[in-house]
């Protein structure tokens, strides 16, 4: 049984937008050894996106109401058909349902999109939230109906662990480091957790995969998801002020996104939109 | 399958054999998982059947051609068929595959994955992996230090050793 083409472009979305935002650190790393860590998880999360556009094509493909949903998509398709390419390069801002939190830049909230300061400190609890939440969504995907995202859920899964055992180490080692580090990380948590709430509020194609079994509720998933959290950030002597949440819930993964997505798009996808039929 | 099929997965699996790895050329993709299965297609064309260590690793283009080179200098039909599950794990790694890499200079991987989990993965737990000691390739010393759990390829973490003082690669468990 197939997962709602929408939830595969979910899952795939959050893997590139944030493993592009991620790739940004490439030759800019604080230290040798972060850049490669850097440049590792944006390989992991790309290698996770291609495998679920790969997934979602061969989907629309494979339903006519679904290729002419997309039939608007222009360039990158072979042979007629739509591609992982497609999908990735040539869907619009408000197409693309990944959470809002992946695609905000490396910096606090007043930021304009050109700035090229970058603070590790907004880089490393956003990883350490968003491998929280994947480490238990792809542990729970094992089990999908679909069997080819119960496939890619099991690879996911290895991958995130170790994202999250980095971004855990290095909260840590900021939380419960020097004034500065912790006021920096701090600020960061304080930035970016109230974004996570909109992991608990399902899209519709959340929702559709969840109750067909090819998805996962996610909002069995925030005791532990919580759990996991208080224990990292208890060890690294910092505060959630999020909770209770009351304020206005970020609408990315239902298409309506911040100012920052838009111009991460323009940068990656301008490539292939100016030569459509390249190949590489 | 008769005598002459088996032949012929016979002689694409020993076309096979000699292929190694991109990245670490010590050790051939049969040894290292990546190369699953020689298996005859329903329309009885062999199939070789590969499987990505990592979701992103770059090389497994690189290993898709070499396979399509290998097949043709020895004249041979073929094709690649990639499956994911079940997924690569770094148990399947032959004890003489590990030795191999020792050799070479990369620590191989220390823990297992666990059976009782629906993909063999080891639970999520940030402590038990530090805790785990990686004998250093060239001296053999336990008294060794991770620098990063991040290293120059997705498979592979950074370590040094406080005795020999060498930095190493370990093969991470996965």
């Amino acid at each position: 049984m197939a997962a709602p083409v929408d939830y595969v472009l979910h899952l795939a979305d959050n893997a590139l937008v944030l493993g592009q935002r991620n790739a940004e650190w490439c030759g800019h790393g604080p230290v040798l050894e972060e850049d490669l860590a850097l440049a590792n998880n944006s390989l992991d999360l790309i290698g996770q996106a291609r495998l679920l556009y790969q997934h979602a094509a061969s989907l629309i493909n494979a339903d006519p109401a679904e290729a002419q949903r997309f039939a608007h998509l222009q360039g990158a398709r072979q042979n007629g058909q739509i591609a992982e390419d497609t999908l990735a390069y040539f869907r619009d801002t408000a197409e693309f349902r990944n959470h809002t939190l992946m695609e905000l830049p490396h910096h606090g909230p007043l930021v304009g999109y050109a700035v090229s300061e970058r603070d590790y400190a907004v880089t490393i609890a956003r990883n350490f939230l968003v491998s929280a939440l994947m480490v238990l969504v792809w542990d729970s995907l094992q089990a999908s109906k679909d069997a080819q995202l119960a496939a890619i859920a099991a690879k996911s899964l290895k991958e995130v662990r170790y994202h999250l055992r980095h971004a855990s180490d290095w909260l840590v080692r900021f939380g419960d480091g020097t004034d500065e580090s912790q006021r920096r990380a701090q600020a960061a948590l304080d930035h970016l957790l109230p974004y996570c709430e909109a992991f608990w509020q399902p899209s519709p194609a959340e929702q559709a995969a969840a109750a067909d079994g090819s998805g996962v509720d996610v909002r069995t998933l925030r005791d532990h998801w919580n759990a996991l959290i208080n224990d990292t950030l208890a060890e690294a002597t910092l505060t959630r002020h999020d909770q209770p949440h009351a304020g206005y819930v970020a609408q990315g993964h239902v298409g309506v996104h911040s100012e920052h997505l838009g111009f991460l798009l323009a940068e990656m996808q301008s490539l292939a939109r100016a030569h459509p039929t390249a190949v590489w | 399958m008769d005598a002459a099929t088996h032949a012929s997965l016979q002689a694409v699996t020993e076309a096979l054999a000699h292929l190694a790895d991109p990245e670490i050329p010590v050790i051939s993709l049969r040894e290292l998982g990546i190369l699953r299965d020689v298996r005859e297609g329903a329309d009885g064309v062999p199939e070789v059947v590969i499987t990505p260590t990592y979701s992103g690793c770059p090389a497994m283009g690189q290993i898709e051609d070499d396979i399509h080179a290998a097949l043709s200098a020895a004249g041979l039909p073929g094709r690649v068929i990639t499956q994911l599950s079940p997924a690569w794990t770094t148990d399947w790694m032959s004890e003489a595959a590990r030795e191999k890499l020792r050799a070479y200079g990369i620590a191989p991987p220390q823990c297992g994955s666990h059976a009782d989990t629906p993909a063999g993965v080891v639970k999520f737990s940030r402590h038990a992996v530090r805790h785990t000691a990686v004998p250093c390739p060239q001296c053999g010393s336990n008294n060794t230090t991770e620098t990063s759990p991040f290293g120059s390829t997705a498979c592979k973490a950074l370590f040094k050793c406080l005795d020999c003082l060498e930095p190493f690669d370990y093969f991470k468990p996965y």
